[in-house]
């Protein structure tokens, strides 16, 4: 068996989970649990892949599904910081509203063909061996994730910015004695959060699940939730949880000509399982942006 | 008085949401209120299916004001209305034919409280003893329930010949439960249901156990250092919520599919939490609303055919009406150990 078409394919299918896995980092970290990333991922998923087709600019979808992310997470930072009620609860309707929108809005949008982002292989980095055929031939998306996932790890643990970022979360009291406005952090990592989340959505209905189609993608959220859990809030282990995701993915979709006794429906909802039993087994912790 | 211009008000605002919506997908709201209420009082059929989603809904709404009164986010209710059903199947199929269709029905329904019950107290005990959070274990043991049922359909249950999405062979005249007419509505189910509502309603709020329940919820650590088994009693609401919503996917069964199909839970696990958040944890508001949400529900299957919008309007809706109403400034009732809650509060009184 060839692993590295496998992992290729592992890694491209990961990318939209990195994208909103990394962006929940964000928010939970400063202290937001943003419950919501199911529905936001679907309603952006549809806005991006809507504006992207009405002008033709990829750009400009990617932008209508990150301020789409925004607003929704808008709503989340205004309901659990401003009103001071339960994020939990408006997270968990707002990943319902989200996904009934998206299906009564993207309506007009199912199953039309749309514009998608084009690859570009990186010039001799892509003839390294085994490296290359891996990593640098994607598109621009793939490298964006890299880049995202490198510069949150440094930007958390390297700079002044990252630390306050994790103060606030972990210890907001003390942040706020040491002069921190501790809401307005909140709302900003919150609404970047929302953002990247956005961008995960697009990431899907414009490159790796192109198109749009009613509830497009299904289960990807509650799994950005549950990875950054398993990632225990640290940017570059939740991007390692995401592409493990990919991985149990495109192992189901190898074993499912392997093992044809197991009926194949089954590959398709078996990740997902493995996935969040692989949480269930490992994680000790309680979810919620305040770590032990 | 105010609080009930507010209320007023939230679902004004809702309503003008909605109907914007519709504005948008170029339809007359007005048109579309025709059309839900036509599609859920247009014909004896469409009636009795309004109380067929009734059934499910209360049970699974009442389960999960045990959990809610515990202080948990018990999402994992649709797999165990998911694990109800897959039992529910698996007595009806393993039965010998010719059994007396009451007694299978019966040992079904059984069958599903058990399983759903064993379901919850599996979440239960992740959640307790293995610290996950009650979310996830719940959400992970959908998605296993869900991944069981489509093996299941799928794989050794598959209808002979043609495997698919349609589900189960049918089962047997026999094992049908009795319905009004040639409807969906059984009396059976509905009065199990209202049952069940009752049943919670005066545990929750006039027995001890009931108070114990509220005391773990409140404050875990302090009931269990004024002698409440707080473990156990966790591992209890866990069971009871699983139980009701058991008996509701046994009964989706039994009563209305006669079959297993992969979308047996039609989402009425996480439209029942929706409608117990609607009526803030208070039984005598859940009915209302659960009545008002299948109405939303069955009335909106006519949209597609003659409005050409999604069946999904329902579902913004009653969406819609439970944000508003969460955000409205009101006397908090959610549970109190909402993890998330607790840093934004220090951050702000800091």
């Amino acid at each position: 068996m060839d692993f590295v078409p496998i992992l290729a394919t592992a890694i491209a299918t990961s990318t939209p989970l990195v994208f909103a896995s990394v962006g929940e980092t964000f928010s939970e970290r400063a202290g937001v649990i943003n419950l919501s990333a199911e529905g936001t991922i679907m309603l952006s998923a549809m806005t991006g892949f809507a504006a992207a087709r009405a002008t033709d600019s990829l750009l400009v979808g990617f932008a209508a599904a990150a301020l789409t992310g925004v607003a929704v997470a808008l709503i989340v930072a205004f309901g659990s910081i401003t009103l001071q009620k339960s994020q939990i609860a408006i997270g968990f309707v707002l990943a319902l509203l989200g996904a009934d929108l998206s299906s009564v809005l993207g309506n007009p949008f199912v199953r039309v063909p749309g514009p998608t982002v084009p690859e570009l292989s990186i010039p001799v980095l892509r003839d390294i061996p085994v490296l290359g055929p891996l990593l640098f031939r994607g598109d621009a998306l793939v490298y964006a994730s890299y880049l995202l996932v490198i510069g949150s790890t440094i930007y958390f643990y390297g700079t002044r910015a990252g630390l306050l970022l994790r103060a606030t979360g972990e210890k907001p009291t003390s942040a706020y004695v040491r002069g921190a406005n501790v809401s307005r952090i909140r709302y900003a990592y919150t609404l970047l959060g929302g953002a990247l989340m956005g961008i995960a959505g697009a990431a899907f209905s414009l490159d790796f699940k192109a198109g749009w189609s009613h509830r497009h993608t299904a289960g990807y959220g509650w799994i950005a939730l549950a990875i950054v859990i398993f990632g225990g809030w640290h940017p570059a282990k939740v991007a390692a949880g995401a592409y493990l995701f990919g991985i149990l993915q495109s192992v189901a979709t190898v074993a499912q000509s392997a093992i044809p006794q197991v009926p194949t429906q089954v590959f398709g909802v078996a990740p997902f399982a493995l996935m969040i039993g692989v949480l269930v087994v490992t994680s000790r912790r309680r979810a919620g942006g305040t770590a032990e | 008085m105010k609080s009930w211009l507010l209320r007023v008000g939230a679902v004004g605002l809702s309503l003008a949401f909605v109907a914007l919506i519709c504005v948008v997908m170029g339809a007359s709201p007005v048109d579309v209120a025709v059309s839900f209420w036509d599609g859920a009082f247009g014909t004896m059929d469409q009636t009795a299916r309004v109380l067929s989603t009734l059934s499910p809904l209360l049970l699974c709404a009442s389960g999960l004001l045990f959990t809610f009164r515990a202080g948990l986010y018990n999402l994992g209710v649709e797999g165990q209305l998911v694990a109800g059903a897959i039992a529910a199947t698996g007595v009806a199929h393993f039965f010998p034919s010719g059994s007396p269709g009451w007694l299978v029905i019966g040992l079904a329904l059984v069958g599903g409280m058990v399983a759903g019950a064993l379901w919850g107290v599996l979440t239960g005990a992740l959640h307790v003893f293995g610290r996950v959070n009650e979310i996830f274990a719940g959400l992970g043991m959908n998605f296993m329930a869900q991944g069981a049922a489509i093996y299941l359909i799928f794989g050794p249950w598959k209808r002979p010949g043609v495997a698919s999405m349609a589900g189960t062979e049918p089962m047997d005249r026999s094992l049908w439960m009795e319905t009004v007419g040639s409807t969906d509505a059984s009396p059976t189910a509905l009065i199990l249901a209202l049952l069940a509502a009752l049943f919670t309603a005066v545990v929750i709020q006039r027995t001890y156990f009931g108070l114990r329940t509220r005391a773990v919820g409140q404050n875990l650590r302090a009931a269990r250092v004024l002698g409440v088994p707080a473990v156990q009693q966790l591992l209890i609401v866990f069971a009871a919520c699983g139980l009701f919503a058991g008996l509701a996917g046994a009964l989706q069964v039994m009563a209305v599919f006669h079959r297993l199909i992969p979308n047996i839970s039609s989402n009425l696990g996480y439209l029942a939490l929706l409608v117990v958040m609607l009526a803030s944890f208070d039984m005598r508001f859940v009915l209302p609303i659960a009545i008002f949400f299948s109405v939303l529900n069955v009335g909106s299957l006519r949209l597609p055919l003659t409005l050409g919008l999604e069946s999904s309007l329902s579902g913004v809706l009653q969406g819609a009406l439970a944000l508003v109403v969460l955000l409205l400034p009101r006397q908090e009732r959610s549970p109190k150990r909402d993890l998330g809650r607790a840093p934004a509060e220090q951050g702000r009184g800091a």
